[in-house]
């Protein structure tokens, strides 16, 4: 049978080159900035939080900012509730970024995902800015079968159901639309900002019984996502750390990865890159979640599960059919990577995602 | 290459079709019942869908080997291929000699010795595939919807009599009906949950499915058949080709299908030459014998209020069929509990169980009546009038080209500026 796969591919790869290219190439250089109050900073001392703009869209989205330092990452061996992959409690050093106050809502994200924001310019309702070049070069997901918010609510709801790929093509989107460079957070950025600071089970203490002040979760959702930013936020201001929907993190979910830092020394901005398409790490547990999922130090991974409605194969790349629960908030570091750098964050990182990505932007299925 | 799907020649009467089939079908179907209890699969369209119901009918308890796989592409093979084998590399046996390509491939692929043939090439094709599997005495599972307009539907209908008679196993892509929320609702309802209902909502309001560029060197031909969706004789528009779902779920409800429909669509936002012939938005207003009603929504616009969902509402309460919640009158309500389980795997379990077991398995017939149902929508839609369930079912409007064939004339074409005709209400004839 691999005989047979093998003959198939010289074929497939041929017929990729005379595929007409459906995305145009991005111009050489980076996307300008565009000017917003509040978003520059020279250095650490002076970020503030800012409103970031999505030119060509009424979206807009608090960012908040969050100092470098350091903090105990995981959990203590008796705290109730605690998985082994929590520890061992590692210290770790970060640098200094700003952060989404709240989750990526639908009104950020359908611009994005259902191209709106070049209908808009379509149908004359909004000009073309200097970032749209490089925006438009950027893959965007198919649309989708069914309505992907499962009837839960769009304006002022956070996006749900993407995979994590998507999630950072969005990134590179708002990075190009924006001129400014925004990721997912790593694992160890969400829960030094999660933390804020506190070394309890969650960001006000240790007890379950406060967490109706903070988070929609199982016994306060009824059954549903809420609008973002309505509980009370963490010390750093932070909304929805704790539950409403669980978010993406740049890292693979391996249960042994604490383990393997060094002992000796802090762990400085540590990522377990991805190498498979599972599992990936979701941090701060949903509104389907109990208490304990929604812990400060609480990982867990993505598995296939997530797409098994799906009736197509090869299944999407770009949607989840059974993950209601999952969404993401951005970060954007107060010093980008260099340039070169920044696709580690941003593109198809696996060679399942690769090929159907680079089937789609060349307008096949 | 070409294919005379002659409605002329059309064997008529489910016996005619029974002698059809010859005696050396008979003889292969005796050798296929002695040899050991593997199951030979044919795939017959290898897209999305086709891939995940081979890997699906694959993943059946039993043995299972797909032998052959037949599309009008090759690329689309040797893609679906490459999927397939990386799910079950040891259930898979399609050398070079039994991949087929083009219009007459499934012939190819389902004359082979064969149990189980699936089909799931655009629906347009449906009605020819099927009767043939049927003629050769193929179990088979076909992806929703099973044809694209009246004369398909009658076709499939009397396949489904011959395949009855020939104790044929028949499953049918409505996984709905193989869903237990649905299946736990549903039979609340008929219990009388919420009376006696009045009035059924449907809605399957999306953002739209996908497009393809047209490439240098393909000809019209090409071009529409990897478009499939936007033209009716492959697809029959989306409130056939997707919403057919929502309806099916109101009809099985409602133990009946529509007696007459009225309604209004049209093409709002997608009108660029990349969108074909189809309507972008249909409503529709069912009526079924007894006078319940059905309003039923499709939407292919992004950006709008989105749903894919059924609603009944009854003499003593509501119920959401989609999400498996029943309010009535007094209080009381339900609610489905359970883990999400996958139904498009329950049902390709359910139908190779029967063939194992040789139990009836027959939802061909419920399978066309849904269809119909859609069909009966596009047609109200299109001529803008009142249409009855009988008028359309004995309509003759063929949708499908003269001939199937790369060079043969596919029955629309654009105009300079690339732009299809598309029906107008009030003046199109649409049945």
């Amino acid at each position: 049978m691999r005989a047979h796969l093998l003959r198939s591919v010289p074929l497939l790869s041929l017929l990729l080159q005379q595929a007409t290219a459906r995305y145009p190439e991005a111009p050489p250089g980076l996307a300008p900035a565009v000017p917003v109050e509040g978003a520059d900073a020279a250095g650490a001392a002076e970020m503030q939080r800012y409103t970031e703009v999505i030119p060509g869209t009424s979206a807009r989205f608090e960012m908040v900012p969050i100092p470098g330092g350091s903090f105990l990452m995981g959990s203590p061996d008796d705290e109730p509730g605690r998985n082994t992959d929590e520890g061992p409690r590692h210290r770790v050093e970060l640098a200094p970024l700003w952060m989404g106050a709240c989750e990526v809502g639908w009104n950020e994200y359908q611009p994005f995902q259902l191209q709106l924001d070049r209908q808009l310019r379509a149908a004359g309702k909004a000009e073309a800015v200097e970032q749209d070049r490089w925006a438009d070069a950027v893959s965007r997901p198919t649309p989708p079968y069914v309505p992907m918010d499962f009837e839960m609510g769009v304006d002022g709801f956070p996006a749900i159901s993407m995979t994590q790929f998507a999630a950072r093509q969005y990134t590179k989107w708002l990075s190009m639309k924006t001129g400014r460079f925004y990721r997912l957070p790593s694992e160890a950025e969400w829960e030094y900002a999660c933390r804020a600071g506190t070394t309890t089970a969650y960001s006000f203490g240790d007890d379950p019984k406060a967490l109706e002040r903070y988070a929609w979760y199982f016994d306060d959702s009824e059954d549903a996502y809420h609008p973002v930013g309505k509980k009370a936020p963490n010390p750093w201001g932070l909304f929805d750390m704790h539950g409403n929907v669980a978010e993406w993190v740049l890292d693979a979910h391996a249960k042994d990865f604490y383990g393997t830092l060094p002992a000796d020394a802090p762990a400085v901005s540590p990522v377990n890159w991805p190498t498979e398409a599972y599992p990936h790490v979701v941090r701060g547990g949903s509104w389907d979640d109990d208490p304990e999922r929604l812990r400060s130090a609480a990982r867990r991974g993505s598995n296939k599960g997530w797409k098994i409605q799906d009736p197509q194969v090869p299944k999407s790349i770009w949607y989840l059919t059974d993950a209601r629960f999952v969404g993401f908030r951005v970060v954007r570091p107060l010093v980008p990577p260099p340039p070169e750098q920044w696709a580690r964050f941003w593109e198809a990182d696996v060679a399942s995602i690769r090929e159907v990505y680079e089937r789609q932007r060349h307008g096949e299925r | 290459m070409s294919t005379q799907p002659s409605r002329r020649s059309f064997l008529h009467g489910s016996a005619a079709l029974l002698a059809a089939s010859s005696l050396a079908d008979v003889a292969a179907a005796r050798t296929r019942a002695g040899r050991e209890d593997v199951l030979r699969i044919a795939l017959v369209g290898c897209g999305g869908r086709g891939t995940g119901a081979a890997i699906q009918a694959l993943s059946t308890a039993g043995p299972v080997h797909l032998v052959a796989m037949a599309d009008a592409f090759r690329d689309r093979i040797d893609s679906s291929l490459a999927e397939i084998v990386a799910a079950h590399p040891e259930r898979v046996d399609v050398p070079e000699s039994r991949r087929f390509v083009g219009f007459d491939a499934y012939r190819s692929a389902i004359d082979l010795d064969v149990d189980v043939v699936v089909l799931t090439t655009p629906p347009g094709f449906r009605p020819l595939h099927f009767e043939y599997a049927v003629q050769k005495r193929r179990h088979v599972f076909m992806e929703k919807p099973v044809a694209v307009d009246a004369p398909g539907v009658r076709q499939v209908l009397e396949a489904a009599r011959a395949a009855r008679e020939l104790r044929l196993k028949i499953g049918v892509g409505l996984q709905r009906h193989h869903d237990p929320a649905y299946q736990e609702t549903i039979a609340h309802l008929h219990d009388g949950a919420i009376g006696r209902v009045l009035l059924y909502r449907c809605y399957w309001n999306s953002s739209g499915v996908w497009t393809r560029a047209r490439e240098a060197g393909w000809n019209e031909m090409t071009y529409q058949m990897r478009n499939w969706y936007y033209f009716n004789w492959l697809c029959g528009d989306h409130i056939v080709e997707q919403h057919i779902h929502n309806l099916d779920v109101c009809n099985w409800i409602q133990g009946a299908t529509p007696v007459r429909a009225q309604g209004q669509g049209g093409r709002a936002v997608r009108t660029g030459p990349d969108s074909g012939e189809i309507y972008d938005h249909h409503a529709v207003e069912y009526t079924y014998a007894d006078g319940t009603r059905m309003l039923s929504q499709c939407r292919h616009i992004p950006g709008c209020w989105e749903s894919v969902s059924e609603h009944a509402h009854g003499t003593l309460g509501t119920c959401e069929v989609s999400a498996a919640r029943i309010e009535s009158e007094g209080g009381w309500s339900w609610r489905h509990r359970g883990d999400p389980v996958d139904p498009y795997q329950i049902e390709h379990d359910r139908l190779f169980a029967a063939i194992r077991a040789d139990q009836p398995h027959d939802e061909a017939e419920v399978g066309a009546q849904a269809t119909m149902t859609a069909i009966l929508g596009r047609m109200a839609t299109y001529s803008g009038r009142v249409v009855t369930w009988d008028e359309a079912l004995a309509s003759n409007l063929r949708l499908a080209p003269t001939r199937y064939a790369f060079d043969a004339d596919p029955p629309t074409r654009p105009d300079e500026h690339g732009r299809y005709p598309v029906a107008v209400p009030g003046v199109s004839v649409a049945l």
